[in-house]
């Protein structure tokens, strides 16, 4: 009997005033009961929406069907048989634009928690059975990948499955990308990401950090002098931008890759850490992206009294998350909405003492079809503020483009893929962000996934 | 892990470390600079690369003990591993196209002067050389120099050893006696790489400096070590870290460069009681 409630099954978080200071998850997860609970109001469609909606296809329905059945350890399998990571990828998907976008319950009342349950089931094995998984029999063939994103690590993950040696070479010296570096440990606890990257090294893929690709080995050397038969290029959009608006030099003043990585990779929110932070009293995220919503919730939790979000358009044209919107609002973050920054002021320590805006109204639709923000003149203000992160979004580095001949990229910077993620060089692959700008994780994954099946083609000739 | 393969105390506060990493050693080249992390808990830092065997598959380091992690670093000893050495980052030193340039180097700047010298000399540049020092007692690599160059020219503040004077001294003495340079090559601290770039504009000499901004990765992902130059910002770590002397904001340079002081003074103090504490356990 499907359970009707309306509304998802609660899932219990940490009490705003009390996370936000400190670096622990905020949602702490579906008890079995719970899953078991919202497992039920899945309608088992015949034709199921929502794995249409999902880019790795997971078998939804099925998968739920055993968890509400209770037998966890069988709905991971199936998981698991589609998607290489869904600890991450329960937590931190945009479920609202994808799968849960086409759940009929969603139509009157919430959809079904799809996310949330993916996570429980991930979650529940990692706590319960954590096998490693059999390492498959090897075909012999090498394959690299540059990168240890979300779309770099499910592309190992897939070639490896089909019996590929597989070799990720990582420039940092952590694997897993944007999840380590830049997603906090309050939204997705490091500790999940480096269970995934040993599941891998179970399965036979070898890591390799510190290995600038581009610097200490190209492309070329890659194939001539190292025998790898292919390459994924899943090296993300890494390069920050910056207003280059006066004041932008001074001492307070970073991009949010800078302060996520120095909080989130260096760990230097904690006291252990040798790794410096800026201590700030006041602090203004310009940008209204999820990388914006993880600066000013890090900011909070490093102490500053007063954090803002300053955004230039309205709250409805925000791209973060509306989760993410509403965790950072309950934690005290004030949202300052249809307000630019001009200039960034500094007293004579070089240091930064406020910021001068404008504010803004919305004008008609642009290029990119969002209403575009028009200043008010006269409306300066200035915002008391000690510190600014710029979180204004990123571009793909040039690094690999530049020392790869005949790798052709879009205006943008993004590598030029067909439809199988093959670029203009043979038996180069590309795909998450490297390919089309700052995305989303799942989005990178579905591409290292389709990169890996089409790696997996054009070597056996099928 | 990384081993060091060998340590040499080059003066009471300057470092040499030879450290094992085959991939680094195979594609260093003068310029260049590495990032170690000496372990779990430490924080990531750029150091020039001072000299390389690809054979023996060895990259060399020089550092100055001037806070936390270097002297972390040069607490460990030879057959001791560091967790985390990666390079070659940055574009090396230009030495193409060049008949005669000055390699000007001060204090421990001359670790990083050192390869470029040798580099140009290779090259067939005819190369002079100004280094710089406080006094005697803090001279490095002298012998190294005269052999990696055509003329050297060895300065103290203090006139204890050498010629008494600033690099900017024999700089301007240089130029002014008529040699000609293609380019002066300057590696140091921000005001003598400043002073240097000021002796050359009115002699119309192009000028390289060897910028040294505070980093995090070091590929490019985080702005960290922007630096203006010629009104345009810049990424220390990937357009760089050489760049036109007479364009480059020092000022903002030196200001960015402390933003970390206070509490990199604070650490320094907690992290003494780390020293000691690993200290204690091995005598344990």
């Amino acid at each position: 009997m499907a359970n009707m409630q309306m509304t998802k099954t609660p899932m219990p978080e940490q009490d705003p005033n009390v996370r936000n200071h400190n670096f622990k998850e905020v949602t702490l997860g579906y008890t079995p009961e719970m899953a078991m609970e919202e497992a039920k109001r899945c309608l088992h469609c015949k034709k199921p929406l929502c794995v249409g909606g999902c880019p790795v296809n997971i078998q939804i329905p099925d998968f739920i069907a055993k968890v509400a059945e209770g037998d966890f350890a069988a709905a991971y399998e199936i998981i698991t048989s589609t998607n290489a990571l869904p600890a991450l990828s329960g937590r931190v998907c945009p479920q609202e634009t994808q799968c849960e976008s086409k759940c009929v319950r969603g139509v009157k009342g919430e959809p079904v928690a799809i996310g949330r349950l993916e996570r429980f089931v991930a979650d529940w094995y990692r706590e319960n059975v954590n096998a490693m998984p059999q390492k498959p029999e090897s075909n012999g063939i090498k394959v690299a990948v540059v990168g240890s994103g979300p779309s770099g690590l499910t592309c190992a993950s897939e070639l490896a499955k089909k019996g590929y040696a597989v070799t990720i070479f990582e420039a940092l010296h952590t694997a897993g990308g944007v999840l380590v570096y830049g997603i906090p440990e309050f939204r997705l606890p490091k500790a999940i990401v480096a269970n995934e990257v040993e599941k891998l090294k179970a399965m036979g893929v070898e890591v390799m950090t510190n290995m600038v690709i581009g610097k200490v080995l190209s492309i070329d050397e890659l194939f001539d002098e190292m025998g790898f038969k292919a390459v994924f290029v899943g090296s993300g959009a890494g390069l920050p931008m910056f207003m280059h608006i006066p004041g932008e030099e001074l001492k307070g003043v970073c991009s949010a890759n800078e302060y996520l990585t120095r909080i989130n990779l260096m760990k230097a929110y904690k006291e252990e850490s040798d790794t410096p932070i800026l201590v700030s009293k006041a602090a203004a995220i310009v940008g209204g992206g999820n990388v914006a919503m993880d600066a000013a919730r890090c900011a909070k939790r490093m102490g500053a009294e007063k954090v803002y979000i300053v955004y230039r358009r309205g709250e409805a044209e925000m791209p973060a998350r509306l989760e993410e919107q509403h965790h950072a609002k309950e934690e005290g973050i004030e949202f300052m909405t249809l307000t630019n920054p001009v200039e960034i002021l500094g007293g004579e320590d070089g240091r930064v003492n406020g910021m001068k805006c404008i504010k803004m109204e919305l004008g008609e639709p642009d290029a990119s079809g969002r209403r575009r923000p028009i200043p008010i003149e006269g409306s300066e203000f200035v915002l008391d503020v000690d510190t600014v992160i710029m979180s204004l979004g990123t571009s793909p580095n040039p690094l690999i483009r530049s020392t790869t001949p005949g790798l052709e990229t879009n205006k943008k910077g993004g590598i030029i893929v067909d439809e199988n993620e093959m670029s203009t060089r043979e038996n180069v692959f590309a795909g998450g962000d490297a390919v089309t700008g700052a995305a989303t994780v799942i989005l990178a994954m579905g591409a290292g996934k389709k990169a890996a099946a089409a790696i997996d083609a054009k070597l056996q000739n099928k | 892990m990384y081993k060091i393969v060998r340590k040499k105390e080059l003066n009471s506060a300057v470092t040499l470390m030879e450290i094992e990493a085959p991939f680094v050693a195979r594609k260093a080249k003068a310029g260049q600079f590495i990032i170690f992390r000496v372990d779990d808990k430490s924080e990531r830092v750029p150091l020039t690369i001072a000299g390389y065997d690809r054979e023996k598959g060895t990259v060399s380091i020089i550092f100055q003990k001037v806070g936390l992690s270097t002297e972390l670093l040069g607490s460990l000893n030879e057959g001791d591993y560091i967790q985390d050495f990666v390079g070659p980052l940055g574009k090396p030193t230009d030495v193409e196209g060049k008949k005669r340039v000055c390699v000007v180097g001060g204090g421990v700047g001359c670790a990083i002067a050192y390869p470029s010298a040798k580099a140009f000399k290779e090259a067939g540049v005819e190369t002079d050389v100004i280094v710089g020092f406080r006094n005697k007692d803090i001279v490095i690599l002298e012998d190294e120099f005269k052999e990696a160059c055509d003329n050297l020219y060895l300065m103290t503040d203090d006139g204890s050893y050498g010629e008494h004077g600033f690099v900017t001294v024999k700089l301007q003495q240089l130029l002014e006696s008529g040699r000609q340079y293609d380019e002066v090559l300057a590696i140091g601290p921000i005001p003598m790489m400043k002073f240097v770039s000021k002796t050359t504009e009115p002699f119309g000499v192009k000028t390289i400096v060897s910028l040294n901004p505070i980093m995090v990765d070091g590929t490019g992902m985080c702005g960290g070590c922007r630096v203006t130059v010629g009104g345009e910002v810049k990424f220390a770590c990937v357009d760089g870290p050489d760049f036109d002397g007479h364009k480059v904001d020092y000022a903002e340079l030196m200001n960015r460069n402390t933003v970390y002081r206070e509490r990199e003074a604070e650490v320094r103090e907690s992290h003494k009681c780390r020293m000691q504490k690993m200290a204690e356990e091995l005598i344990k």
